[in-house]
C-alpha cells in the first residue's frame, strides 16, 4: 500500500533483467531475456514466402510460442498449449497495428515473393510476468535480426530469378523504433503493480495488459483475470503503463546499442555462463 | 495446510510425503486437557483451513517416511501476517532454538525443512489462544521495511550459499543497511554484502 512490496520494490519497479542477443547461431536473430526467475528465448528465422492476398506488397510475421515442460510442472505434456496459444494471439494483436514493423521493407516482389519472419518464443522458466519478458525478448531479437539482401533478376522469358548476395555481412536490419513492449499491471487490493512475481500474481484477481511503443502510444489493451476493474482505475493503470513503458523502452534501447557497439569483441555468455 | 481430513490435517512440509497433524496433537482454544469429542471433529475447519500456515514440531516419523506433527506448546500454532521464504533445507543450520527475535525489530522462524517465516515481533508475550487468533491489523511501514530487507538478505545469503542462522542473518542485515532494500537483489550488491558478512563471521570465530 505504501509503495513497498515484499522484496522491497516500489509498485513501478522492475526486477533486475538480463538481455543478451545473438545466442542461437542458426537463426536470423535471437535474444534471451532473464527477468528475475523468468527465462525466455526468442529465435527469428527469415524465410521466403508468398505475400498475403490482402496485402500484396508487404511481408508478415508469424508467432509461435512453445511452453517448455521445464518451465513449471503445469506445462507437462500438453499443459502449456493453452497458455502458448494465448500468448501467441496476444503477440499477433500487439503487432497488428500499422507501423509497428516496417512490413514493406520485407517485400521482394509484390504479389510473388516476400520475407516471412517466423518468431519462435520458448519459455524456459516461469517466474511471473511472462508477457513483459516475452515482448522485450521479441524486440531485442528483431533488433538483432539480419535478413540477407536479395536481388531480383529478370530473365529473357520474363521469369524472375532471385539471387542472394554473396557477402554474408550484407544484410537488412529492421528498425525497432516503433516495436511495442507489453506492460502488465496487476491489481492487488486497491493498488496496481508492475512486474509481478509468481506470488504477487497469485494474489491479484485482475490484470491489464497494455502494449506501449517507445513514444508512449498504446497499440493494444487486454484485460485478464477473473476479477473486475473499476473504469477509473483502468485510466490510472493506463497512465502508469505508458510511463513505465517509455522508461522500459529507453533502458532496453540503451542496452541494445551498447551491446551493438561492442561488436565482435563481445564475450558471449549464452547458456553456459 | 493442504487438506482437512477425518481426524487430522494434511500439511505440506517440503518433504517426500505430506505430513500429518492429528487432531489430538493440536492445541484447542480454552484449555489443553480436553478430550477431543465428535463436535471438535466437525469444527476442525474452524481452527485450520486449507491454505493456512502453521508452525509445528515433529513428533514422530512413520515407517514410510511420513512425518507426524504436533503443536503442543503455546509457541506453535497458526501463523499470522508475515513473509515466507523457501530455501534449500541444507542451508539452514541445525540449532537448538528455531525461533529468533532479531534486534532489528522482526522475528524469524528457521524451519529445518527450508521454510523460513519472517514476522513482526509482537508486543505482548502472553498470548493464551495458542496461536489461533490471527492478527489482521495492518502492519506499520517501518516493520514492513525491516521484514522486506530481511527477506532480501536471506535470498542473498542463499544465492551465495552461506549457512542460515540467526547471527549470519543479522550480520547480513547490518551490512545491507547502507543500500536500498530493492538494490540488495542486484548481483553486485549481493556479492558485496555477503562478502562483508562472511568476513565478520570469520572474525567471530577467530
Amino acid at each position: 500500500q505504501e509503495d513497498l512490496r515484499v522484496d522491497g520494490r516500489g509498485c513501478e519497479d522492475y526486477r533486475c533483467a538480463e538481455v543478451e542477443t545473438d545466442v542461437v547461431s542458426n537463426t536470423s536473430g535471437s535474444a534471451r531475456v532473464k527477468l528475475g526467475h523468468t527465462d525466455i528465448l526468442v529465435g527469428i528465422k527469415a524465410e521466403m514466402g508468398t505475400p498475403k492476398l490482402e496485402k500484396p506488397d508487404e511481408g508478415y510475421l508469424e508467432f509461435f510460442v512453445d511452453c517448455s515442460a521445464n518451465a513449471t510442472p503445469e506445462f507437462e505434456g500438453r499443459g502449456g498449449e493453452e497458455l502458448g496459444s494465448e500468448i501467441a494471439n496476444t503477440l499477433y494483436r500487439v503487432f497488428s497495428s500499422e507501423g509497428t514493423v516496417d512490413l514493406k521493407s520485407l517485400c521482394i516482389n509484390p504479389r510473388e515473393h516476400c520475407w516471412v519472419l517466423y518468431v519462435d518464443v520458448l519459455l524456459l522458466e516461469c517466474g511471473g510476468n511472462l508477457f513483459d519478458a516475452i515482448s522485450v525478448a521479441v524486440k531485442a531479437a528483431l533488433f538483432n535480426t539480419r535478413i540477407p539482401k536479395v536481388r531480383v533478376l529478370e530473365d529473357e522469358e520474363g521469369s524472375k530469378e532471385i539471387e542472394l548476395s554473396d557477402d554474408p555481412y550484407d544484410c537488412l536490419r529492421l528498425s525497432v523504433d516503433n516495436v511495442p513492449c507489453i506492460v502488465t499491471l496487476n491489481k492487488i487490493g486497491y493498488r496496481h503493480v508492475v512486474d509481478a512475481t509468481l506470488q504477487e500474481e497469485a494474489c491479484s484477481l485482475a490484470s491489464l495488459l497494455i502494449s506501449v511503443t517507445s513514444k508512449g502510444a498504446l497499440t493494444s489493451m487486454k484485460k485478464m483475470g477473473k476479477g473486475s476493474l473499476d473504469p477509473e482505475s483502468i485510466f490510472e493503470m493506463m497512465e502508469t503503463g505508458k510511463r513505465v513503458g517509455k522508461s522500459l523502452h529507453t533502458a532496453l534501447q540503451k542496452i541494445l546499442d551498447e551491446e551493438e557497439n561492442l561488436g565482435t569483441s563481445r564475450q558471449k555468455v549464452g547458456f553456459l555462463g | 495446510l493442504l487438506q482437512v481430513q477425518q481426524k487430522r490435517w494434511k500439511v505440506e512440509t517440503n518433504s517426500r510425503l505430506d505430513s500429518v497433524l492429528l487432531l489430538s496433537s493440536m492445541n484447542l482454544p480454552g484449555g489443553e486437557l480436553r478430550r477431543r469429542s465428535a463436535e471438535d471433529e466437525l469444527a476442525m475447519r474452524d481452527y485450520l483451513q486449507e491454505g493456512d500456515l502453521i508452525s509445528a514440531e515433529v513428533q514422530s516419523v512413520f515407517s514410510d517416511g511420513a512425518v507426524s506433527l504436533h503443536t503442543r506448546s503455546l509457541k506453535y500454532g497458526k501463523l499470522g501476517q508475515g513473509v515466507l521464504v523457501q530455501v534449500s533445507p541444507s542451508l539452514v543450520k541445525r540449532q537448538k532454538t528455531h525461533f529468533h527475535d532479531l534486534p532489528c525489530g522482526a522475528s524469524v522462524i528457521l524451519g529445518n525443512n527450508g521454510y523460513i517465516w519472517i514476522y513482526p515481533t509482537s508486543e505482548q508475550k502472553d498470548e493464551e489462544a495458542g496461536g489461533f487468533t490471527t492478527n489482521l491489523e495492518p502492519v506499520p511501514l517501518s516493520d514492513r521495511e525491516v521484514i522486506s530487507r530481511l527477506r532480501n538478505c536471506i535470498v542473498a545469503l542463499v544465492t551465495e550459499k552461506l549457512m542460515l542462522f540467526d547471527t549470519s542473518i543479522l550480520y547480513c542485515y547490518e551490512a545491507s543497511l547502507p543500500h536500498q532494500i530493492k538494490d540488495i537483489l542486484k548481483p553486485e550488491v549481493m556479492e558485496e554484502i555477503v562478502l562483508e558478512t562472511r568476513q565478520r563471521l570469520l572474525d567471530l570465530e577467530g
